[in-house]
């Protein structure tokens, strides 16, 4: 029993540097190799792009942690990543000689500084922020969720309807937060100037390295027991009490580690696209997220990345070809996804893709599945044994 | 009052449903080692017994005592901490995960939530999961998802999952619905010897069953307790037999 | 103390339509467990039925315009239980049990509807027509035959790009030969107005109270909406089915009552609902593609505060949820609290203990006193409620299903 203990160890270690390896190589390509390839068929703005949609892909990991893994369908997640958009916007905005104000409150008349913005000329404290308040929020609202015992759709709904109190809240707000515009019209970030292509590319190798540590956490998370207890309270949430967990801390908790990787999320976003607007914590572009996650595949952390970055170039793509329909688009994608694809291309991959990969190569008719290690099955062991004497 | 020997005791018990007395005035109680079989014919109200006994359903009146430990204050995973287990009537397994990680889960000592979360699974434990799926004959499928188990393995793996969380007291709803009689046979050799060091409650309707198991049986009838006793007084009593069947003279079992 | 019942008023005729389509949210919620977030897009439509409707009648001269009303709230319903119809027989059906992948899939159309009326012209209308008439009538054309459940992903891979080609080319051909006739939006992306006929317009006037006919017409409408749906589901044997397969499935099934068809009606049912709710606020407002969202969440919380399945629960939420957010949003209250801060200063005893209390008071509803921020005090004090009681203001008790 110990051997066979150890050597599934001494596997799983071999596993995990392999991965490891994997992503290594990932990461030295987006960085060193993917700006040249880019600027040399003439799309470098491209990269751009792709920085901003690896951001999203960090908030995409939190909905596949809370959604895929979870089974709490967070029609909130704009929020959050709007909160972290705007811390860092704010800190930005307050680049500014001391004593002045940010330039849009001089147009509403406001003299003095609102009380909440002053914490945010610290740099310290902007990033500390940028994970506390969303995390802190989404404990918070999840706390009183899951302790009343809200569950599926009631969950969704009431994150719907805390979504709209904060859109309406920033929507509403010129005097303190610019109101509609948001916030733009950035200039340096410690000393660099936001928009230079140099800095730019630091925020993409800063947001490519923030990707990997967050994939790593969400491996962290969904791996062991921890994950095991994450699916089981997916799948039949009374019964894990039976067993002892307490479900409304571990919702809690994946909650708001997931609020904080939106977070993250928003604040790298808000530094590649230079602007935040209160647009990007409405409910469309909450719901938006989850499609992410869903045409990449629930329950699997590349599957998250995967279809961040493929669901938003297609919509660049689509954008910029048919600006008036995309919606339509978008819609079908939803119901695409949910009636044909319910598992993702990952998740389709895992069922149909090796065997149609298989047929492609060997053109082979392929062999009928088998229940699972039949020959080691007991029951069929005790049937043939049972039969064997009559033969 | 208080007797520590007693690990349950159960007083004027009553659960109102809007209006409906699923359980009343019901007084119980069991001796700590003690096997017990609950039966009584459907609507007696013995799955809310037990719904009572693990949170899921809190008392309108009177008080469940476990190890002199009033219950009524805590929530249902809090009771399963004290170490009061269930299995469910129909098995209710994880059935994305293996089993191997259903029985990891219930083996954990530590359920708070940082603990499960920082700890790694310990060997000591990954042993006793070792061991439980051998005593439950599942080796071989230990890693595969668990949807793709038989019924009979589910059953097992669900009283596996129940002795893996070790818990002071079994409640055990109807274990051997759907089996085989040899299957049958061998979960009732599994509750005897698990009798040896826990305290156990049985519900079941299999009365061939409950005699090969059963010491001290339990008859609930209408949210009361009818008549408590050995099988043979049980199954002689008047009452029940008018309970289970209307008229005198036939067996019980019957109704089974 | 008029401004006080002025609002309340306003908030009760807001609620009444917020209860017509929760009414029809909360029957297919309780039904099926489907939450259908594209039930806002439903009212949305009923508004542009209404619009049509009032165009058509206006060509027919004066005297007919006066009745259009009657006929748009049927016309109406139709249209909108037709397109429920639809969207239950091609999409919801499927996702029975799945109550979450519900919500994306009805998100995603909710998404297209709202491109639809922005972008509709007769090309895509007539598109739209042909596409369904060459794809599933040489659907039903070829199921005829035997062989069918056999070849049947064959004859979908080959009807629908065939199919979808001809619209394609048919849809060139039209908006080449009849250029902007046929390419020209019907609505656009702007609001449309509906008026009134005359009969409508104006007011009941009650000493200082003046009661607009039209919100008043929209009481009367959800009050005989909430009878007919109660007779429907209480006296009609449809209504008993409806009411047997909401409470146990299987075993109607089992009894041979139709389920599926009991669930395309009641989705129906539901949707028409939202049609005259849509109706209704095409009289408070103007119309456009965004309406739905507007009133989608507060439909919601309705359904959410007031327990599902319980009529009583939605009719009060619906009510308290309106009225909420008129009274707070259109700061009737400010003029009272001025008058009190009024009284107060004139009075020596009370003056040092209660102005700043008072002004405080003033401060805070003056910030929550545009229709946006009610909004968020409105859901903030939902929330609130929803910590005392999770299950609304009547919870469904018993043994509950799930363990």
């Amino acid at each position: 029993m110990t051997d066979d203990v150890g050597s599934k160890h001494r596997q799983g270690d071999r596993k995990r540097l392999m991965e490891a390896a994997v992503v290594l190589a990932i990461v030295l390509f987006l960085i060193f190799v993917m700006p040249s390839l880019l600027t040399a068929v003439g799309q470098s703005f491209r990269l751009k792009l792709l920085g901003r949609f690896l951001a999203l892909a960090i908030a995409a990991l939190g909905i596949d942690l809370i959604w895929g893994y979870t089974g709490l369908l967070s029609l909130g997640h704009g929020i959050f990543f709007g909160l972290g958009g705007y811390a860092i916007g704010m800190h930005l905005k307050l680049q500014i000689p001391p004593g002045e104000l940010p330039d849009f409150m001089g147009l509403y008349g406001v003299t003095t500084l609102p009380w909440f913005w002053r914490p945010f000329y610290s740099f310290p404290f902007t990033l500390v922020a940028i994970v506390l308040i969303p995390s802190l929020l989404a404990g918070f609202v999840g706390y009183l969720v899951f302790r009343s015992r809200i569950k599926g759709v009631y969950f969704s709904i009431l994150t719907q309807a805390v979504t709209i109190i904060f859109f309406n809240f920033f929507n509403g707000q010129q005097r303190l937060v610019n109101g509609t515009n948001g916030l733009i019209d950035f200039k340096t970030l410690l000393g660099a100037t936001v928009s230079d292509p140099k800095t730019q590319f630091g925020f993409y190798c800063c947001t490519i390295i923030v990707l990997v540590a967050a994939y790593a956490l969400c491996r962290w998370l969904t791996s062991d027991r921890f994950g095991a207890l994450l699916i089981a309270i997916r799948d039949d949430e009374s019964r894990t009490r039976f067993l002892g967990y307490d479900p409304a801390e571990a919702k809690t908790l994946v909650f708001a580690v997931s609020a904080a990787l939106a977070g993250i999320a928003g604040a790298l976003y808000t530094l590649q696209s230079e602007s935040i607007s209160p647009r990007s914590m409405d409910v469309a572009s909450s719901i938006e997220m989850v499609i992410w996650v869903a045409v990449g595949g629930r329950a699997t952390l590349v599957g998250a990345i995967l279809g961040a970055v493929l669901v938003n170039f297609a919509r660049s793509l689509l954008s910029e070809q048919f600006p008036e329909i995309w919606l339509f688009f978008q819609g079908a994608l939803f119901l695409l996804v949910v009636l044909v694809l319910p598992n993702g291309i990952i998740g389709w991959c895992r069922t149909n893709g090796h065997e149609l990969v298989l047929k492609l190569l060997k053109r082979s008719p392929i062999a009928t599945a088998t229940y699972p290690s039949l020959e080691q099955d007991l029951d069929v062991q005790q049937e043939r044994r049972k039969l064997e004497p009559k033969e | 009052m208080i007797n520590p020997d007693r690990i349950l005791e159960i007083e004027n018990l009553t659960i109102n449903f809007d209006g409906f007395k699923a359980l009343r005035n019901l007084n119980f109680h069991m001796e700590t080692g003690e096997l017990r079989v609950i039966i009584g014919p459907n609507g007696a109200g013995k799955t809310t017994f037990l719904d009572v006994i693990t949170g899921k359903v809190k008392p309108t009146e009177g008080q469940v005592r476990f190890k002199g430990r009033n219950l009524r204050a805590l929530s249902e995973h809090q009771i399963a901490r004290l170490g009061i287990g269930r299995k469910f009537q129909t098995p209710r397994i994880y059935l994305k995960l293996t089993p191997r990680q259903n029985l990891e889960l219930s083996c954990n000592r530590d359920k708070g939530i940082l603990p499960t979360l920082i700890q790694k699974t310990p060997v000591a434990e990954r042993r006793t999961v070792g061991g439980l799926l051998e005593t439950i004959g599942l080796v071989p499928k230990a890693d595969i998802a668990a949807a793709l188990l038989s019924h009979g393995e589910k059953q097992r793996l669900e009283i596996g999952m129940l002795v893996a969380q070790s818990p002071d007291l079994l409640l055990v709803d109807e274990p051997v619905a759907g089996l085989t009689d040899e299957e049958t046979y061998l979960t009732g050799e599994l509750l005897t010897s698990l009798a040896e060091s826990h305290s156990i409650i049985v519900i079941e309707h299999d009365m061939e069953f409950v005699r090969q198991i059963a010491r001290q049986v339990t008859v609930l009838h209408e949210g009361s307790v009818l008549c408590e006793g050995t099988i043979d007084e049980v199954q002689s009593n008047p009452r029940v037999i008018e309970v289970y069947l209307g008229q005198p003279q036939e067996e019980p079992h019957a109704a089974a | 103390m008029a401004g006080i019942l002025d609002g309340l008023f306003n908030g009760i005729s807001i609620g009444a339509v917020l209860l017509m389509a929760a009414l029809g949210l909360a029957i297919v919620f309780g039904l099926m467990g489907v939450i259908n977030m594209a039930h806002g897009e439903l009212m949305m439509l009923g508004g542009y039925t209404t619009f049509v409707v009032q165009n058509s009648f206006k060509n027919l001269g004066e005297s007919w315009f006066e009745v259009y009303v009657f006929a748009a709230l049927p016309i109406a319903f139709l249209v909108t239980a037709l397109v429920g119809l639809a969207l239950e027989r091609g999409v919801v059906r499927f996702l029975y049990g799945r109550p979450l992948e519900t919500l994306l899939a009805t998100w995603g159309v909710s998404l297209i509807l709202q491109q639809f009326v922005r972008s509709v012209n007769w090309v895509l209308a007539i598109g739209l027509a042909l596409f369904c008439l060459l794809f599933f009538g040489g659907l039903w054309f070829i199921s005829r035959r035997a062989d069918f459940p056999r070849i049947r992903g064959g004859v979908i891979a080959i009807l629908l790009p065939l199919s979808a080609a001809l619209t394609f080319l048919t849809g060139k051909i039209l908006s080449g030969t009849y250029k902007l006739a046929v390419t020209k939006p019907w609505f656009g992306a702007q609001n449309v107005d509906v008026t009134a006929p005359k009969w409508l317009r104006g007011g009941l006037v009650l000493g200082s109270l003046q009661l607009p006919y039209a919100r008043l017409f929209i009481i009367g409408l959800t009050l005989l909406c909430i009878l007919g749906i109660y007779l429907f589901l209480q006296r009609s044997p449809w209504g008993l089915r409806i009411r047997a397969v909401t409470q146990n499935r299987t075993m109607s099934a089992c009894l041979g009552i139709p389920t599926t068809k009991v669930d395309a009606l009641t989705f129906a049912l539901g949707s028409g609902l939202a049609g005259i709710a849509g109706c209704a606020v095409s009289f408070l407002g103007p119309v456009g593609p965004n309406t739905g969202q507007i009133y989608i969440v507060d439909t919601f919380m309705v359904v959410v505060v007031g327990g599902v399945g319980n009529l009583l629960g939605s009719i009060i939420a619906a009510m308290s949820i309106g009225a909420a957010n008129y009274i707070i949003g259109s700061g009737v209250v400010l003029p009272i609290l001025g008058s009190a801060a009024s009284y107060v200063a004139s009075s020596e005893i009370l003056k040092p203990l209660l102005s700043e209390i008072i002004k405080s008071v003033t401060g805070f509803f003056e910030f929550f006193s545009t229709i946006p921020m009610a909004k968020v005090m409105v859901y903030a004090l939902i929330f609130g409620f929803l910590q005392l009681r999770p299950a609304g203001i009547f919870p469904q008790k018993g043994r509950m299903a799930d363990g």
